[in-house]
């Protein structure tokens, strides 16, 4: 069933060097207990495309065209209030720093009961009963006695399962997740993974993971996005883009990824560097935006835009696919 | 080249003296490093590899006289750090990349006057012109266009700005690079051209390296050696290939087994808990032992030294009893050390 | 290039700033009378022999029996108002800039010393910063004005008692700058690119002054402009009280100490305007170095 469904998702910053248009036309799915991961280089617009969908996008930038559907109700042109209702009920949200979400002025249990009471129908107790019972979970030792601990007397990589377990308190449908494990060690940031995959498999989370990190992304998604300048280039089942991708752009980049398991003399490289829509360093190439880079561009690349296809179990914004 | 021996650093990290007195507080060390050993020898790549506070970007600093160890001495080509820092002709050989392209390049500066400093400190051009031509040589070998100089650090992207200080690093003529995680800020394709860049020049200018990075992938790709830190000191030292093919210090094993794996989607795993532990206050004996499934009453005693075992050598009561079970778990999906 | 597009984009935030705009203009405007008074004026006030007591206490413009040739009236010796304003603010911008300029110039290499060297160097200037912040500026610079004053010959006070006011005052002000400027070099001097200078040698003072203050100059343009205003309220407050400038080089302070004897008896102009022009200038300055700290705030983060 799906969940969340995009389509032609444009996002458009006026600025007084012009209007940049870091999201162009993207459209995407995810069902119900199904994890997307999303990835691409800075500036791809990952981040921003998780901003579009919970209506947190930075002024002022503003959805220029297309729609989001969540459980089958339009979203994108909800009034703010019902937006936030929306946001810490249904859609769960993580980010890469944790101190950004939490105040430090409460500690993680009273901010947990108060973000149970505010969406869930719970007493007091009952809430922080459960609030011990999600730190608990997520990691979190001594859970009993660290629930009345401030967010500074926990480490970064437990603060960062306090901004998970905050995230999911309200049982969300649908957790946004951008570069929850970026800032982490290794070791916690394998924790962290596990405990996204889990909870999504148990509860029937759809989970939208924004990251760079192609190695977590093979681990945890069932499904798969690049993108690249503002735009899906790739999207389908993650072992079909990550063994055999078909864009050239995902083929190029899966090369660029030095690998534990051998050594090369050289990696492959893709050179240059993507244009961003939002600045004017590098204008937007006509037709593919790929194509100033691409081994393989032909003529029809440099005048016509492809637009997502089926290409074996993917979908692939490319002529040759 | 680089000879680092039974090098301790110290940060005071105390507050204030007005605080100290009035909290009655005694002052405050953290042992960023402590007691490391190893050498380079002159054109190969050796790696630090270890968690953020493991003491390797400390180590790195010591390398190239930034700080004057606690304890330990660090001899470049036989000499002393601190005469080698005296002799302009020695100091020369010696240079960094550092982590950050947006910080380590000055904003107010050409990039022609960043480049140029080295040369200008060191006076290795005869004149203003042979000056300019030696960095735009420069920047051809990094891959820019000569014309970049005239160009403000602003103006490049991140990948652009890293050339651009491996262009600085270049410019003294050094035998001996050290460089300080220089590709984490980096997109993968940019960090992908960025360590092609540098192998390219370490063969071609015959550069031995310290490289320090959290990121097992690219430093299997770099080295030669590797050296993992836990803690302020060295756990595991040997090969590059002995230590992923066959890593014997609980803590390597459990690095290895935390790393997101490409070729692997989906693998089920249940990793190896704990955290790293405050550095101020370091567990007693052997600083895993909190984490170490193989722990006994002895690691929480006894530092353990680093003995060579093999090819390697290695800091663990367990290795050196013969406690460790001899690989990984064959299953890699299973792998995990708790399951040995 | 650097300097450009900043300025680029400060020029752009300026022109949508009404506020900033209106007081830069306000403040050039002051500037331009100050400076081309002897041109500008229509009476010159230092010139006794052109004074006369039959003009003297003539009202300002729109009361019954004002002269178009004073608009603003007359002192008590006849002495026209607006061009002793005029003739003021000179003195006033002049001790004002100089003043700052000094307290920019200690200040500045104090906090710039004490933030790249640190430890006990910079322990012991920041208290010594700390304890003028105890005194207000107003009084550091009457303790300094007195100890100068009572140092020179009573001849020759009168005529060095402008520059004995501009270093009162610049002294004064000098731990704004150095607190400023050592907060920022504290933040550069960790960077890398200084890290990098320190690793192929470069000698720390080369470091400091090449380096590390091209970075930190911004603040400061901000601690000047409101320094300014406060520059020229110090000095205009001690001549008021009568410590400042002497009647033979009057400032806008000075005018308003005089003008202020005949306040009740009805001719409340000879003050009035000069104390007028004093809110003007102090204002538009302290908005348009308000204005600045917002905007280099939010753009270099």
């Amino acid at each position: 069933m799906t969940l969340l469904s995009v389509r032609d998702l444009v996002v458009e910053i006026p600025s007084r060097r012009g209007l940049a248009r870091p999201i162009d036309g993207v459209s995407f799915d995810i069902e119900k207990g199904e994890i997307l991961g999303i990835v691409g280089e800075s500036g791809a617009g990952k981040s921003l495309t998780g901003a579009a969908i919970t209506g947190l996008l930075p002024n002022p930038g503003r959805i220029a065209g297309g729609m989001v559907l969540f459980d089958g109700n339009r979203i994108d042109d909800l009034p703010a209030t019902r937006m936030r209702r929306l946001r810490g009920r249904r859609i769960g949200m993580i980010f890469q720093d944790p101190l950004t979400t939490l105040d430090p002025l409460f500690t993680v249990g009273q901010q947990l009961v108060e973000t149970m009471r505010t969406h869930l129908p719970l007493s007091d107790t009952a809430a922080r009963t459960r609030a011990r019972d999600w730190l608990d979970r997520v990691g979190i030792p001594a859970a009993n006695r660290r629930i009345d601990a401030y967010p500074h007397e926990f480490s970064g990589g437990q603060r960062q399962r306090v901004v998970i377990a905050l995230a999911l308190c309200a049982e969300p449908d649908l957790l946004i997740a951008d570069e929850p494990t970026t800032a982490l060690d290794v070791s916690v940031q394998a924790h962290i993974i596990a405990l996204l995959r889990a909870l999504a498999r148990e509860r029937g989370t759809a989970v939208m993971l924004i990251t760079h990190d192609m190695g977590v992304i093979a681990e945890i998604a069932d499904r798969v996005a690049v993108m690249y300048a503002g735009r899906i280039v790739e999207i389908g089942p993650v072992d079909a883009v990550i063994r055999h991708p078909t864009h050239p752009y995902t083929d190029g980049l899966m090369g660029t990824i030095p690998s534990v398991a051998r050594r090369l003399d050289r990696l492959r490289q893709i050179d240059g560097s993507m244009p961003r829509p939002n600045g004017t360093r590098d204008a937007m190439p006509v037709g593919c935006a790929f194509h100033p880079r691409c081994p393989k561009v032909f003529d029809r690349c440099r005048q016509e835009r492809p637009v997502l296809h089926t290409a074996g179990a993917s979908l692939v914004a490319c002529w040759l696919a | 080249m680089l000879q680092v021996a039974s090098v301790t650093h110290r940060y005071d990290v105390s507050r204030p003296w007005l605080h100290r007195v009035l909290a009655g507080e005694p002052r405050q060390h953290l042992t960023a490093v402590d007691n490391v050993s190893f050498r380079i020898e002159a054109g190969e790549t050796l790696s630090l590899v270890g968690e953020s506070g493991c003491g390797k970007s400390t180590l790195a600093r010591l390398a190239v006289g930034l700080h004057a160890p606690s304890e330990g001495t660090i001899r470049f080509q036989g000499e002393t750090l601190s005469s080698v820092r005296a002799q302009p002709a020695l100091r020369r050989q010696l240079n960094m990349i550092f982590q950050d392209p947006y910080s380590s390049l000055n904003p107010r500066w050409r990039v022609r006057d960043v480049i140029g400093e080295p040369i200008r400190v060191f006076g290795l051009a005869a004149d203003r012109v042979a000056q300019r031509r030696r960095v735009e040589t420069l920047l051809l070998q990094v891959g820019l266009a000569a014309e970049d100089g005239e160009k403000y650090p602003h103006q490049f992207s991140g990948g652009q700005r890293q050339r651009i200080s491996i262009a600085r690093a270049l410019a003294s003529e050094p035998a001996f690079l050290v460089c300080d995680e220089p590709t984490s800020a980096l997109d993968v394709s940019v960090q992908a051209q960025i360590l092609n860049l540098m192998r390219d020049l370490q063969h071609r200018l015959g550069l031995t390296l310290l490289f320090i990075s959290h990121n097992l992938a690219v430093v299997r790709h770099m080295s030669d050696r590797i050296g993992v830190m836990y803690l302020g000191r060295i756990v595991e030292i040997g090969p590059a290939d002995e230590i992923f093919h066959n890593p014997r210090h609980p803590y390597t094993r459990l690095l290895l087994e935390a790393l997101p794996d490409m070729t692997r989607t989906g693998r089920p795993r249940n990793p190896v808990g704990g955290e790293i532990p405050n550095p101020i206050d370091p567990p007693s004996g052997c600083p895993f032992h909190p984490r170490c499934p193989l722990a006994n009453p002895r690691c929480t005693r006894e530092k353990p030294a680093l003995l060579l075992h093999g090819k390697t050598e290695i800091a663990c009561h367990a290795v050196e009893e013969g406690r460790l079970p001899d690989q990984l778990c064959a299953n890699r999906g299973c792998g995990q050390v708790a399951c040995l | 290039m650097m300097l450009l597009w900043l300025q680029s984009d400060l020029v752009h935030g300026f022109r949508h700033a009404p506020l900033a705009v209106v007081s830069a203009l306000v403040v050039t405007l002051l500037i331009l009378a100050a400076v081309f008074a002897p041109w500008l004026a229509p009476h010159n006030p230092m010139d006794v022999a052109s004074l006369s007591l039959l003009d003297s206490f003539k009202p300002p413009f729109g009361m019954p029996t004002a002269d178009p040739a004073n608009p603003l009236g007359t002192d008590n010796q006849g002495r026209d108002v607006l061009s002793a304003i005029m003739y003021g603010l000179r003195v006033s911008l002049l001790v004002g800039f100089c003043s700052i300029l000094l307290a920019a110039m200690t200040g500045g290499a104090i906090g710039l010393l004490a933030g790249y060297a640190g430890g006990l160097v910079d322990a012991v200037l920041m208290r010594i910063a700390d304890i003028q912040l105890t005194f207000p500026a107003i009084l550091s610079a009457l303790l300094i004005d007195g100890i100068i004053g009572a140092m020179l010959p009573r001849t020759m006070r009168e005529s060095v008692q402008i520059y004995v006011m501009i270093f009162a005052i610049g002294i004064s002000l000098w731990p704004g700058f150095a607190r400023t400027i050592r907060g920022s070099t504290l933040i550069e001097r960790d960077k890398d690119y200084v890290l990098a200078a320190r690793v192929i040698g470069v000698s720390a003072w080369r470091i400091a002054l090449t380096h590390v203050l091209p970075n930190v100059l911004g603040p400061v343009l901000v601690v000047g402009t409101l320094g300014l205003g406060m520059a020229i309220l110090t000095e205009a407050t001690l001549s008021f009280l009568g410590v400042g400038l002497p009647p033979t080089h009057p400032s806008l302070g000075t005018l308003i100490r005089f003008g202020n004897d005949f306040l009740f008896s009805g001719q409340w102009w000879v003050t009035v305007f000069p104390g007028l022009a004093l809110v003007l200038t102090v204002l538009s300055i302290n908005l348009l170095g308000d204005w600045l700290r917002d905007a280099l705030n939010s753009k270099l983060r």
